[in-house]
């Protein structure tokens, strides 16, 4: 489904993203993982089409799609949450995921309905005419994925959706993940720092150091492989 | 057209353009510090004309001896203003900071008005009309004192910014709002000390305006518009870049007024900062943000 | 029937029967409010929806004015067919506008700045354009101010009185239809948040476009309106940017993005205003400036107090939904 290839970025000088490349098997869960600063939002920014590759290629399905617009990336089928959540805070809840069905659908009132199915399934529908500015962060997540989700992404695009949610929140969005996978195929591709949901959810991660890859494998492999731990914990010295 | 008179007109365009600037300065440096856009820039430098304007009429002071007083009283409101009315508004969206300066705005050129009336004022000092000579161009002294008062102010602005504990502070405020607070900086006092300066500097640009220009209520947003013309043309958040966007304001309007026609100049401004606005919106000598 | 409606239908019948009750003074200003409240919801659609300030709208009211007015004064040509000239003009000036400002990602306070920048522009260009008067004004021949010439745009002062009321509605309707169209959800998208929107599939830079293309229309008819009511047009008076301030006091206060908002601002702001004078000018006051000081004051009240405009508050109280 997503394939990214030599993909380089830099910032002025800095070089955020070096030669990475991946791939996300279609109906896959993946797992981008790796400390601070390593890169992994720019990749994010880079495929979601915020930033164009300084070079490198990333494919959706076979077709090219970097240095598209964000909104052609969309069309093209990749929903994205934010790392800080980004919601219409001055419109209503409903009226914030009916904003992302009516990508797909046709009219307002078709895109209304999907709108309540999705909030139904993120278990927001009793909260549907608050306004976006009043919920509590874990809901603020939810909408957030509930927008992305009206979209109808291919591969939805989930940057550090866990941070700040409580060990049964958590729980409560790996298994929305884990269905919505299983019964619509959906693609997912992560970034995480809480292990809990990357090894629960993840059939593969990739780890991120400096901009560039430096182990991919199965979770269970990868958390053991020792370049991973040295980036992560250190070097490890005789004291 | 002879030489010597584009040299004057150039010449005498320069001086006032420095005035101008430092208007503009006082702009840049409450938007590159505060962020608050103030639309009420040019209002309250009528105010300060009107001023001086009063002062040489009661007590026949000249202006630039009355910049002093004005400015001390213009720091002080500048101060308070900041403080206490825009202050809760530097978190807000701009279209409200905008519209709570415009309403000031609104206020102190109507206000201006209402007391004064429609009818143009100005300062008949006794070297009105007397000019130097220097290679052949007459310089005003008016202007040359004008721009002189503009140039020693612009120094000592720069200088306290640059070398001066409080100076840095406050640039410390402009870099880093949080790291500001962080380190235990009071930004609410620099702030308003920041917005006081920038009236000052309003006051005493007005005063040495009052000796070249006539003063009417409806300068006021004209002499905003300016202001804004400089600040985004020389580069906002530059100190240099208000005086060298002012003086080539000052400049060319003179010789577009000589050479098009004289109620054209504000369209020259307007089609230059149309320009700048979209080719280079860092201005000359700003940075990117 | 909904409380909302049942009270909108209300307002609308007393609008109606007012000039059967009024004296031809308050006829004028009630013109004025319509006129104001109208304007105000064209300028609402681009800030209020689309979250653009723009401090140039005398610029669409200008240009509409001087193209039918150009139209009618040098051709005879009424303003049923100026109309078109003039929304055709002013949409390709919005357009312009737009594009250089979007393009050149131009927004917030640089933006208002530019729409500042070409209204004055253009208020010292119309000066210099002899074919439109300059600045000695363009005076449009008055044939008849007796019976109802709707061609020519022509009658006694109930008929313009009706003809604003009826562009008033007509605004409030459409600007109801395209908050809930898939327009007003994507604008107001881009408004809370333009890279959100973007992420959901959303090309700002097009609908913000529409925006500023549904906002300059509106405007234009504001300014045909405008030259067949005054019959004097002066760049300087026109084009100047209390003009601008005035269009956008009503919806300030009224409550940007709401659609009553800017009837109830205008009404509130135009009433208060001219009631203020009046009872001035009845004690024998005549004090020039002192109803935009008020204009001022009434500004500065609000945006501290109310920042969201009187209206959101006044509907939670009765119940209504904004």
């Amino acid at each position: 489904m997503l394939e990214v290839r030599h993909v380089s970025k830099s910032f002025r000088g800095l070089r955020a993203v070096r030669d990475a490349s991946f791939q996300v098997p279609e109906g896959a869960i993946n797992g981008l993982i790796g400390p601070n600063g390593a890169g992994k939002t720019t990749i994010f920014n880079v495929i979601a089409g915020v930033y164009a590759p300084d070079s490198g290629e990333i494919l959706l399905g076979g077709r090219r799609i970097d240095g598209l617009r964000p909104d052609q990336v969309c069309a093209a089928g990749v929903g994205r949450t934010f790392q800080i959540v980004k919601p219409f805070a001055g419109l209503s809840v409903l009226d914030n995921v009916i904003v992302g069905a009516l990508h797909r659908e046709g009219s307002v009132s078709a895109a209304r309905g999907r709108a309540l199915a999705i909030l139904e399934k993120l278990g927001l529908a009793a909260k549907r005419d608050w306004p976006a500015s009043s919920l509590t962060l874990p809901d603020r997540k939810r909408l957030e994925v509930a927008r992305a989700l009206a979209t109808r992404p291919r591969l939805l695009l989930l940057d550090e959706v866990m941070a700040g949610l409580r060990p049964t929140e958590c729980d409560q969005m790996v298994q929305l993940f884990r269905g919505i996978n299983r019964t619509d195929g959906l693609t997912i591709l992560l970034i995480e720092h809480v292990m809990r949901a990357v090894m629960a959810l993840a059939h593969h991660i990739g780890v991120l150091h400096h901009g560039e890859v430096i182990a991919r494998g199965m979770p269970e492999e990868v958390v053991r492989d020792p370049a991973v731990l040295e980036c992560y914990l250190g070097e490890e010295t005789d004291v | 057209m002879p030489l010597d008179l584009v040299l004057n007109v150039a010449v005498s365009g320069i001086l006032t353009g420095l005035v101008y600037g430092l208007m503009a300065l006082g702009l840049s440096v409450i938007f590159g510090v505060v962020r608050v856009v103030n639309f009420a820039h040019g209002e309250m430098m009528t105010v300060a004309m009107y001023a001086a304007t009063i002062l040489f009429a009661a007590l026949k002071l000249d202006p630039f001896l009355a910049a002093l007083p004005v400015a001390a009283a213009f720091f002080a409101f500048g101060y308070w203003l900041q403080k206490t009315l825009i202050n809760p508004f530097v978190t807000r969206p701009m279209h409200s900071q905008f519209i709570l300066l415009l309403a000031i705005a609104i206020i102190l050129v109507n206000g201006l008005l209402m007391i004064f009336g429609p009818d143009a004022r100005n300062v008949q000092v006794d070297y009105q009309l007397e000019s130097f000579e220097i290679g052949g161009i007459l310089i005003d002294k008016a202007r040359l004192y004008a721009a002189t008062a503009a140039l020693i102010t612009a120094t000592a602005l720069f200088t306290f910014f640059r070398f001066s504990l409080t100076g840095k502070a406050i640039r410390a405020c402009a870099d880093n709002y949080l790291g500001a607070k962080v380190v235990g900086l009071n930004v609410k006092h620099l702030y308003a000390l920041t917005f006081g300066l920038g009236s000052a500097c309003v006051a005493i640009a007005g005063c040495a305006l009052s000796v070249v220009l006539e003063v009417t209520p409806q300068l006021g947003p004209a002499m905003t518009l300016l202001a804004f013309v400089i600040v985004i043309i020389g580069g906002m958040g530059s100190m240099a870049g208000a005086l060298l966007g002012g003086v080539l304001i000052g400049m060319s309007e003179a010789l577009a007024g000589l050479f098009i026609a004289p109620s054209a100049k504000s369209m020259f401004s307007f089609g230059l900062l149309i320009l700048v606005l979209l080719f280079r919106p860092q201005g000359l000598l700003g940075t990117r943000a | 029937m909904s409380r909302s409606v049942a009270g909108l239908l209300a307002l609308l019948a007393l609008l109606a029967a007012l000039p059967f009750f009024v004296g031809p003074y308050l006829l004028s200003v009630l013109t004025l409010v319509l006129f104001l409240a109208y304007t105000g919801q064209a300028w609402n659609v681009m800030m209020g929806f689309a979250g653009q300030l723009s401090l140039g709208h005398s610029l669409y009211v200008g240009v509409g004015a001087y193209a039918a007015g150009a139209l009618f004064f040098h051709f005879g040509i009424g303003p049923w067919a100026g109309v078109w000239l003039a929304m055709l003009l002013c949409v390709a000036l919005g357009l312009a506008i737009g594009f250089l400002a979007f393009r050149f990602r131009i927004s917030g306070v640089y933006f208002a700045l530019l729409t500042i920048a070409f209204a004055e522009f253009t208020r010292v260009g119309f000066d210099h354009i002899g074919w439109l008067g300059g600045p000695a004004g363009m005076f449009l021949r008055v044939a008849q101010r007796d019976t109802w010439d709707f061609a020519n745009f022509r009658g006694p002062p109930l008929m313009y009185y009706y003809t604003m009321l009826a562009l008033a509605v007509a605004a409030f309707i459409l600007c109801a239809w395209l908050l809930r169209s898939r327009a007003g959800y994507y604008w107001q998208a881009i408004r809370e948040d333009e890279e959100a929107a973007q992420a959901l599939g959303i090309n700002s830079f097009r609908w913000k476009m529409l925006a500023v293309a549904v906002s300059s229309a509106m405007t234009s008819v504001s300014g045909v309106f405008f030259a067949f009511y005054y019959n004097n047009l002066f760049p300087e008076q026109i084009f100047h940017i209390s003009r601008s301030i005035e269009i956008l006091i009503g919806p300030i206060v009224g409550g940007v993005g709401t659609l009553f908002g800017p009837i109830l601002g205008a009404a509130m702001v135009t009433l208060l205003a001219d009631g203020l004078t009046d009872a001035l000018m009845a004690l024998g006051w005549d004090i020039p400036g002192f109803k935009r000081v008020f204009y001022g004051v009434v500004l500065l009240i609000v945006i501290i107090f109310l920042p969201r405009g009187i209206w959101p508050a006044l509907a939670r109280r009765l119940g209504l939904h904004a």
